[in-house]
């Protein structure tokens, strides 16, 4: 999606600063490489561009070298078990006119769709000579892709994880330290995602040299939010393929959960260009959107500048960033990936909330209906498609991205549905 | 743009100093203190000032100075007060250069146009942006100069020949040397810079060049001298006297003195 003219660094020499293209229209990201339409950019600190750069060339350079093409695909397949089933509901559905598939990225090695691109990532910080790993994690998911692929390449690895989140997913935190990773607790802000985002850019700030800043969505600066999808990408990929097999037709929707974004672009850039194909992300509304504890960035935010990117961020009017609230972790972050503000400015894709006790029925339902323990994440995209299927007058075929898979939000969930009732 | 900077810089080359510029977050720890803490500042011999608005998520800063923007934020600052704060200090004091330190987002909120404008009517010199590098810059100058506003801009120890040049001819007012990589933080010393670096930037005609991140000695700003800068900055090691006495009103005679004490060893350090 970058557009190859901005592309090109050597647009940015001074002398342009006095052309004429700035006396129209002036736009925030005007000439800025990794756009989405108006929105994405590198909005960082001078210190870590060189290393953005770097790591940019690198990937340009890996996705066209077929040996790393090779290896990643040989361990997605046999480290990671993709590829994932394309599982069609068979009681879910029953008295509606839908048909709902299921992605199964909840059965992908680590728990969730995070382990895909954290291998490639992992392939990529190994190619450039890296020997540390940082990241930063909300669910836990990506902390424990992470500390995975640490195990595996024999890398240092450290996660930044807010310390409201170590308590609401300590599964996930033990898992990462099993693994040999070290968590470190942020206490800063809201002791969150977002604040973990934060800890690890500033960590990054001093390590560049010897660290890959494994960053966990397609949030962030250039180049994150292409090389993050291009390697999720194999989500939509195998999802399009299935389908046809199975109905001979593509679906009429494909709805994945956004927190930054990943497991969504993954399902969704396969589909972007076949228009009769519904696109429909799925926001944390929290308590409500009527409320302030939710993180429906796209619906209620506006755009502004946050971990180097221009995208939908929620803000007070100062352009202070608001604390979200979900019931999920791994959605509770004020930002989201630039492209999806450019889909949702464009209209190619639909950006809908879903409350925390909507994503906690689905959670349920999918437990009793088909056997399936979704992530509390992956039952936010489930629940809005369940509505789409309520209302569905004519037969449909829904396709939702099941990102990852609930073990980890068991403990979480008790109190709200009181265990095993009958 | 105002000649602050330029007439600054060319005093204090006419008397054989270098410049100190303390760094201090607009609003902390209340609207009021800080205003008292800058004429504190000013009255013990600082140059220049280097002032922060306090944002949300302030990536590029370690834990004293996030905890300063804290501290203003809890306070109720917002962008519009702290450049109130500003426009009350320039009506006293209108010579001594003043830069902003911001976040991009502050910039952007209400629109990058309209901020330039309002900075400029507070009396700011120069705007820099902490996250938004010379690749982004474009958008950033063009506002900040119909504004009448000297867009600041980094070099980075890690940075090339070519960058150098490009910050040099992009760069107005003053040019920031980083004394190191990394976030702000008084607990990691600067590292000296090369001499060479500082003399390139020159050659290709930079503004003055001051050095920031790391500086909290007097060893450290004659150091940043001896390797031909013109000043240099000190953000956390002014900002921990602060955080050393806020939320004690007690205590606010005793961090002025000590505030004095520090600029004027600092300024001492400069005469070289
Ligand atoms: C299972 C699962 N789904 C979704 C997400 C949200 O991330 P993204 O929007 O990048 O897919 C997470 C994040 O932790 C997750 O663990």
């Amino acid at each position: 999606m970058c557009d190859s003219k901005m592309c090109d660094s050597k647009m940015f020499n001074s002398e342009m600063f006095n052309s004429e293209m700035f006396d129209s229209d002036v736009k925030i990201t005007q000439g800025a490489l990794g756009r989405f339409g108006e929105f994405g950019g590198m909005f960082v600190p001078e210190i870590l561009v060189p290393t953005l750069l770097a790591l940019d060339k690198a990937f340009e350079e890996a996705r066209g070298d077929p040996a790393f093409v090779a290896e990643f695909e040989g361990l997605l397949k046999e480290y990671a078990g993709r590829e994932t089933p394309l599982y069609r509901c068979r009681n879910l559905t029953s008295g509606t006119k839908a048909t709902i598939y299921l992605k199964r990225e909840d059965l992908l090695h680590g728990g969730a769709h995070k382990t895909n691109q954290v291998i490639g990532q992992a392939l990529l910080a190994r190619r450039m000579g890296k020997t540390r790993l940082i990241a930063e994690t909300g669910a836990g998911q990506h902390g424990v892709a992470t500390a995975l692929a640490g195990a595996l390449f024999k890398m240092e690895t450290r996660v930044y994880m807010g310390s409201k989140d170590m308590e609401r997913q300590a599964p996930n935190v033990f898992r990462m330290r099993l693994m040999g990773t070290e968590v470190v607790p942020v206490e800063t802000g809201s002791r969150g995602l977002k604040d973990a985002i934060n800890e690890a850019l500033r960590d990054w700030a001093a390590s560049y040299e010897n660290t890959h800043y494994l960053l966990g969505t397609v949030a962030g600066p250039h180049p994150f939010p292409t090389i993050v999808r291009e390697f999720q990408r194999v989500i939509g990929r195998e999802a399009k393929r299935q389908i046809l097999e199975a109905e001979g037709r593509l679906p009429d929707a494909v709805f994945a959960c956004v927190g930054g974004g990943s497991n969504a672009m993954g399902i969704f850039a396969d589909f972007i260009d076949e228009p009769a194909v519904k696109l429909i992300g799925v926001e944390p509304a929290g308590h409500g959107l009527h409320t302030e504890k939710h993180g429906a960035t796209i619906e209620k935010g506006r755009p502004g500048i946050l971990h180097g990117s221009y995208s939908y961020v929620l803000q007070d009017e100062n352009g202070q960033i608001r604390e979200s609230h979900s019931i999920s972790a791994g959605l509770d972050y004020p930002g989201v990936g630039a492209q999806h503000s450019h889909l949702h400015s464009i209209g190619r894709a639909q950006y809908i909330g879903i409350t925390d006790q909507e994503a906690l029925d689905a959670f349920t339902r999918l437990s009793r209906e088909e056997g399936i323990i979704p992530a509390l994440e992956s039952s936010h995209a489930l629940a809005q498609a369940l509505k789409h299927a309520q209302d569905a007058a004519a037969p449909q075929i829904y396709i939702v991205n099941l990102s990852g898979r609930g073990d980890k939000d068991i403990e979480q969930v008790m109190p709200y549905i009181g265990g095993a009732r009958s | 743009m105002s000649q602050r900077y330029e007439k600054t810089f060319a005093d204090l080359k006419k008397k054989g100093e270098g410049a100190f510029i303390p760094f201090v977050m607009l609003g902390d720890p209340d609207t009021r203190e800080s205003e008292a803490i800058i004429e504190t500042l000013i009255e013990s011999g600082a140059d220049a000032l280097e002032l922060g608005i306090p944002f949300s998520d302030p990536v590029a800063d370690g834990p004293v100075i996030q905890t300063s923007a804290n501290r203003a934020l809890e306070k109720g600052a917002t962008p519009d007060g702290c450049l109130d704060i500003l426009a009350r200090i320039r009506k006293k004091y209108e010579d001594i250069p003043a830069g902003l330190l911001v976040y991009a987002n502050l910039v952007v909120g209400k629109g990058a146009e309209s901020f330039y404008k309002r900075a400029a009517e507070a009396g700011v010199d120069s705007v820099l942006v902490a996250d938004v590098p010379t690749l982004m810059a474009p958008p950033f100058v063009r506002y900040a100069q119909n504004a009448g506003i000297d867009p600041v801009f980094i070099v980075p120890p890690n940075a090339s020949d070519e960058k150098l040049r490009e910050v040099a001819a992009l760069t107005k007012g003053y040019t920031y040397f980083l004394g190191r990589a990394g976030v702000t933080g008084a607990d990691q010393e600067m590292k000296v810079p090369l001499s060479s670096k500082i003399a390139l930037l020159k050659e290709a005609g930079a503004p003055p060049v001051v050095v920031g991140f790391g500086i909290s000695r007097p060893e450290h700003v004659r150091a940043s001298l001896k390797a031909g800068a013109d000043g240099a900055i000190s953000g956390s090691a002014t900002v921990a006297i602060i955080a050393a006495h806020a939320g004690d009103p007690g205590k606010m005679g005793k961090m002025h003195e000590e505030l004095a004490a520090f600029v004027k060893l600092m300024k001492s350090a400069t005469r070289i």
